[in-house]
């Protein structure tokens, strides 16, 4: 494992530094920003040089995407400077940001659907109160634009019916209409195939030559290998490095990005893996876009294992679980204990996944795994309320039963404040994450699927959510694991598969691995070694 | 975490926003040149002082307790059902016909079927835009709107051309037989030795309407069905989860909706005016709104604030008796009512927030 | 059936739609702007009060008018106070104003007038008179043409034509202006127009504003036409004007002729108490329900899908 130290970082942003008489295109000092409890920034500094492409990269959550609205007017930084130029200016709004010459391409696009091409472009940067001047001056300067750098875009089509490749050079081309001189896309290549990434970079490459700077915010090493001059790395809302992507290297960056994580011990004993409970072939999801969120998926899970899928998110983990939970529809085939599921959507829900021996704690507790409004007690028996131990008859629910149950459970997972009429919301978040476990992992289920078990939890619970899984594991469940938290999927996973746009890019055991391995994985550079 | 106690939030808020609205009725009173203080006197007189006001005043409490009771299990499910009116009045239509054509030898017989009839055309009413919520995404506030006025219109056409009296000058049908008639409080509370005014028109529905009650506090907080209902309206993405089936949610809850809206026919229909007359819900179904805001969409609540726009009737017929103050004030309060607890509700509840912020900061 | 009882129900149905069609095009550009408007009925309703109470103190519809307009963008002030700033339920909101001004305008009424919320009836001078358009009493005579231009396109009162006016400059202000392109563009995805550095609160106010006066002048028309106001006067017309657009599709010659549409039947519906179509009667009250059954079965997307703008109800909140 190797760190920088400080005085390394200095070094390395020294090395590089264009003569002093040229300004950066953008300086950023001492930025820092909270939300709450939460530091999402810690004094960043960052110089980016005119007419370069500069990569910002980091795991979720590393504050790349507040950094980015910050200097895009959406949030205002609590301290710190933003130069544009060798100029202090004050960005307070998005007007603001457009009028320092910065455009803005946002992981979700803002573009008005039902709008063409050429209103969404001169939307806000009209030039009269009449819309044909603006409109025939937009179609000239679209037709430079696209002979200038292959961004062709038919002006008239409504952007509704464009393919989400053509969306993006709407977005870039709105900067560009304004006159922008700074790009920067966020995570442009999340929906893009591959072909239309190389598509993207080219266009980015032309821009650069043409004198743009643009910053590219991305967790894809090939991406800033490929296509940047310089690279910033950002871990846990501070920025660990700066460095020139020739003088760097895949691996290195893969390690700053990830870090020395102090490893939780999590005692177990080696796995011992009986029948194969989960057998997934070929699984594909087409999400409402058209776009291809699970491009076949083959998986294999045994009772008594614990197999962990690693992965930035976004990659398909949260459709993998949704199809298994019975609340995404998808194509292809998965046998649970040898017979298949629905995977329609028409004959399946939540309740006969349930049935099935289907145990879920969902990625997101507050949107999917609890009710904040409803007390603890009534969240014990969500998704279970038809549970016959829990009626009192036909008709009524049987209160003292879940109650009865819920201090049970408050109990056995020392889940506080011990008080099972506490609404939901107003437990921390580890209590609220003991109280989906014990919910779940009490029906003994013959699967269980566990995402983000640990995230927004406290360390103290941390450990005991761990020992809760391995024990469900001991017990001869299988268990699949979601998890962005790559330490985490080291320490507790028998097997681990990585996931990186839609597919399975291989499967590691965690004594034959690093997390440098993984970490190349998680941002889609195959290994040369054979998948385990 | 939250950032007021709870009673703050169940009891202060309203209270608040209905005191704001209460503050601007007086201005109103006020403005067209009449005194609030005494205005508040008569009505209070009016709606309490004697056995008639107040059996005029319960009457109207029981429509209100049914339709608030429609607008709230909608809201549980997180669906806002601008329709009970419409509901209201075909719950009627069940009353009618059921009344009408079906020989009962006494009430005790004729109720319950009456209850079934009325539930049922109610529930009926509110089917269609259910199931175009569920399964076409019409928006259920715009297709609730509309059934309002169709409902208007078929029983317009109905009490003119189908169940008017042949030769009758009004649009209304036949008197039910007597066997329908409900007792009264007078004739209630007779026998216990309670005077209670003869032609004040408060009836048996109102015990009716207190069953209702119980019942809606069964269904949405003892029964396995309510659970789904309230897990659904507070989280859609949950309930999915859940494996809880919104289409069959919104049907379930819009049908019981509209029967509750219905059965107000029981007190306006079969306890007072004994037949079918035009417009005879006469917007009790939009009150239903208020009620339900107010009263946090809890039954109790809901009661409470039943007998408060109860009072408001009765006391606004005296005041537009005595004191020249159109009966139309209510209407104001009303509004008013909806627009503080309902549509302003963030700005009564930021400044209060604000405060209990600053409270527990001092504390702690 | 003859020529002329055809030209008299289509002259009465131009008459009926103005106020619809003035109604339905506040709510266009209200609904546009993703500010959901069911308080339609209710402004239309304060409008008509202040227009014939001001118009029958002065004597002059036009300054009844403008304090119908006045009034309608109080109302309108308010919704956008609750929807806009406060970020408050946009139908409670529009709910709560129809009922307001079902209550104030005949609480002041009585106050001010003393005839039970009525306001005393217009003479004729303090109403709209009728415009003749040029020629309308010269060829008269000539047949079909004649009668078609004196007793249909002629003598209506000067907001008909302003209404009429309003479609197709209505259709150029949203499709032909900057102003427009906005106001459609925070109906459909306010983020896109904040990001693009534009105020989405201003944008709706302005909106709403225009709302407002469109629903005024509706209002002042029913004033006039009923020589004076009378409780509730507006009667389920600012529904009907909601409705129409919904069949319109929130388009503005579509809300045209959807206002036309359901202006003829309720002509129909005044002229006949029941028809006649072969064997079958059809009673008054279907062609009264017909409109909003109508609505119905587009909203139902049975016939083609009315869309609404995709931002519509929800009060925008800065997000990434």
């Amino acid at each position: 494992m190797v760190t920088r130290t400080a005085e390394g970082r200095q070094e390395t942003a020294a090395s590089f530094a264009p003569a002093p008489t040229v300004p950066y295109a953008i300086e950023l000092k001492g930025i820092s920003k909270s939300f709450g409890p939460v530091q999402a920034n810690k004094n960043i500094a960052i110089k980016v040089a005119k007419g370069t492409i500069h990569g910002i990269i980091g795991e979720n959550g590393a504050g790349k995407s507040t950094l980015m609205s910050i200097l895009y007017g959406f949030y205002k930084a609590d301290s710190g400077v933003i130069e544009i130029d060798g100029k202090r200016v004050n960005i307070t709004d998005s007007s603001s940001a457009i009028a320092a010459g910065i455009g803005m391409v946002f992981q979700h696009f803002k573009l008005v659907e039902n709008f063409t091409v050429l209103e969404n472009i001169i939307l806000g940067a009209e030039d009269g109160p009449l819309l044909r001047p603006s409109l025939s001056k937009a179609r000239k300067l679209l037709r430079e634009l696209s002979d200038e750098y292959e961004l062709s875009v038919d002006p008239d089509a409504l952007v509704e019916n464009l393919s989400v490749g053509h969306q993006q050079r709407v977005e870039i081309l709105k900067a560009l209409y304004r006159q922008a001189d700074i790009l920067i896309l966020d995570e442009p290549t999340g929906v893009l195939t591959p072909a239309e990434a190389d598509h993207l970079f080219r266009i980015l490459e032309g821009l650069k030559t043409q004198g743009k700077t643009i910053i590219l915010i991305t967790h894809k090493l090939r991406e800033i290998m490929e296509v940047t001059d310089n690279v910033s790395v950002m871990r846990r809302g501070e920025m660990v490095a700066t460095v020139k992507t020739a003088d760097s290297s895949a691996e290195e960056l893969a390690e700053l990005m990830v870090g020395r994580k102090v490893l939780l011990q999590v005692e177990k004993t080696p796995a011992v893996p009986q029948d194969v409970v989960l057998d997934i072939k070929g699984l594909r999801v087409v999400d409402g876009h058209g776009v291809e969120r699970l491009r076949g998926i083959d998986l294999h899970l045994r009772a008594g294992e614990i197999l962990g899928i690693a992965g930035v998110a976004g990659n398909g983990q949260t459709e993998l679980l949704e199809v298994l939970g019975g609340y995404m529809a998808a194509s292809g085939e998965i046998l649970m204990q040898g017979a298949p599921l629905d995977l329609s959507g028409d004959a399946s829900d939540g309740q006969t996944r349930r049935a099935r021996g289907i145990a879920h704690v969902p990625e997101d507790r507050h949107d999917e795994g609890l009710i904040l409004d409803f007390p603890a007690w009534e969240n014990v028996c969500f998704g279970y309320h038809g549970d016959p131990k829990y009626q009192k008859n036909a008709l009524f629910m049987d209160h003292k039963a879940i109650r009865d149950d819920a201090k049970g459970k408050i109990e056995r997972f020392d889940i506080r404040p011990a008080n099972c009429d506490t609404p939901a919301k107003s437990f921390s978040g580890g209590n609220q994450q003991k109280i989906v476990l014990a919910r779940e992992i009490e029906r003994e289920p013959a699967l269980l699927l566990i995402g983000q078990p640990t995230r927004g939890v406290d360390i103290g619970a941390i450990e005991f959510i761990h020992q809760q899984i391995v024990a469900l594991r001991d017990r001869g469940a299988a268990i699949l694991l979601v998890s962005v938290e790559l330490d985490e999927i080291m320490s507790l996973s028998d097997r681990i598969a990585v996931m990186f746009d839609g597919r399975i890019m291989g499967e590691k055991l965690p004594q034959e691995t690093n997390e440098r391995e993984l970490g190349l994985m998680m941002a889609g550079m195959s290994t040369p070694q054979k998948d385990a | 975490m939250s950032k007021m106690p709870k009673w703050a939030d169940t009891i202060l808020i309203p209270l608040f926003s209905i005191l704001l609205a209460f503050f601007f009725s007086g201005l109103v009173i006020f403005a067209i040149g009449k005194d609030p203080f005494n205005a508040i006197m008569v009505m209070i007189d009016g709606a309490f002082g004697s056995t008639g006001g107040l059996g005029y005043t319960l009457y109207y409490a029981t429509n209100f307790i049914f339709t608030g009771l429609s607008v709230a299990v909608a809201y549980h499910a997180g669906l806002f059902n601008i329709g009970s009116e419409g509901q209201a009045m075909l719950g009627g239509l069940g009353v009618a016909l059921v009344c009408l054509f079906i020989p009962f030898g006494h009430w005790t017989i004729a109720l319950p079927v009456a209850v079934i009839g009325a539930a049922l055309f109610g529930g009926l009413w509110a089917l269609i835009p259910a199931y175009l919520q569920a399964k076409r995404g019409s928006h259920i506030v715009i297709t609730t709107i509309m059934f309002n006025f169709i409902a208007s219109a078929l029983i317009g056409y109905l009490l003119t051309r189908v169940l008017k009296v042949p030769g009758a000058m009004s649009s209304e049908t036949a008197r039910f037989p007597e066997s329908t008639h409900l007792p009264t409080f007078h004739e209630m509370l007779a026998p216990l030795g309670i005077m209670f005014n003869k032609n004040a028109p408060a009836n048996l529905a109102f015990v009716v309407a207190l069953v209702a009650c119980v019942f809606f506090w069964w269904l949405i907080w003892r029964t396995r069905l309510g659970y789904q209902i309230r897990a659904y309206g507070q989280s859609e993405s949950a309930a999915k989860y859940a494996g809880i089936s919104p289409s069959r949610i919104i049907i379930i809850t819009m049908m019981i909706s509209g029967a509750l809206a219905g059965l107000m026919a029981i007190n306006n229909v079969m306890g007072e005016a004994e037949r079918l007359i035009d417009n005879a819900v006469e917007g009790a179904g939009f009150i239903g709104i208020a009620v339900a805001l107010m009263g946090r969409n809890h039954p109790v609540g809901i009661i409470l604030a039943s007998i408060l726009f109860g009072f408001l009737y009765q006391g606004g017929a005296e005041l537009a008796l005595w004191e020249g103050i159109p009966r139309e004030l209510v209407v104001v309060i009303q509004a008013l009512v909806i627009l503080f607890t309902g549509a302003l509700d963030n700005m009564v509840r930021m400044p209060l927030e604000r405060l209990f912020v600053a409270l527990k900061r001092k504390e702690g | 059936m003859d020529y002329l009882t055809i030209l008299q129900i289509l002259d009465s149905t131009v008459r009926l739609a103005t106020p619809l069609l003035l109604t339905c095009l506040a709510g266009l550009f209200s609904e546009r702007a993703g500010i959901v408007d069911i308080g339609l009925e209710g402004k239309l309703l304060g409008a008509a009060f202040l227009a014939g109470a001001v118009a029958y103190v002065t004597g002059n519809i036009w300054l009844g008018t403008l304090a119908g307009i006045g009034a309608s963008v109080l109302l309108s002030l308010l919704h956008g106070v609750a929807s806009i700033t406060f970020r408050g339920d946009q139908l409670i909101s529009g709910v709560a104003i129809n009922f307001l001004a079902a209550g104030l305008t005949v609480v002041i009424g009585q106050a001010w007038f003393k005839l039970g919320g009525r306001t005393p009836s217009l003479p004729r001078e303090a109403r709209f008179g009728d415009i003749t358009l040029p020629f309308a009493d010269q060829i008269a005579d000539v047949p079909l043409i004649g009668p078609l231009y004196a007793e249909l396109l002629s003598g209506h009162t000067a907001l008909t034509y302003v209404a009429l006016a309003a479609v197709p400059l209505s259709w150029w202000v949203l499709y032909r202006t900057r102003f427009g392109l906005r106001l459609r563009a925070v109906g459909e995805n306010p983020g896109a127009v904040d990001t693009a550095g534009i105020s989405v609160v201003k944008l709706r106010y302005q909106a709403i504003l225009i709302a407002g006066v469109l629903c005024g002048l509706g209002g002042s028309f029913l004033a006039s036409l009923a020589a004076g106001f009378v409780k509730d006067m507006s009667a389920g017309r600012g529904y009907i004007a909601l409705a129409a657009l919904i069949f319109a599709k929130w388009k503005p010659y579509p809300a045209l002729g959807a206002t036309l549409l359901f202006g003829l039947l309720e002509a129909i519906g005044n002229r006949y108490q029941s028809i006649k179509l072969g064997d079958i009667t059809i009673p008054v009250q279907l062609m009264q329900a017909l409109p909003y059954i109508l609505t119905v079965v587009i909203l139902a997307g049975f016939i083609g899908k009315a869309i609404p703008p995709r931002a519509g109800g929800q009060a925008y909140v800065k997000e990434r």
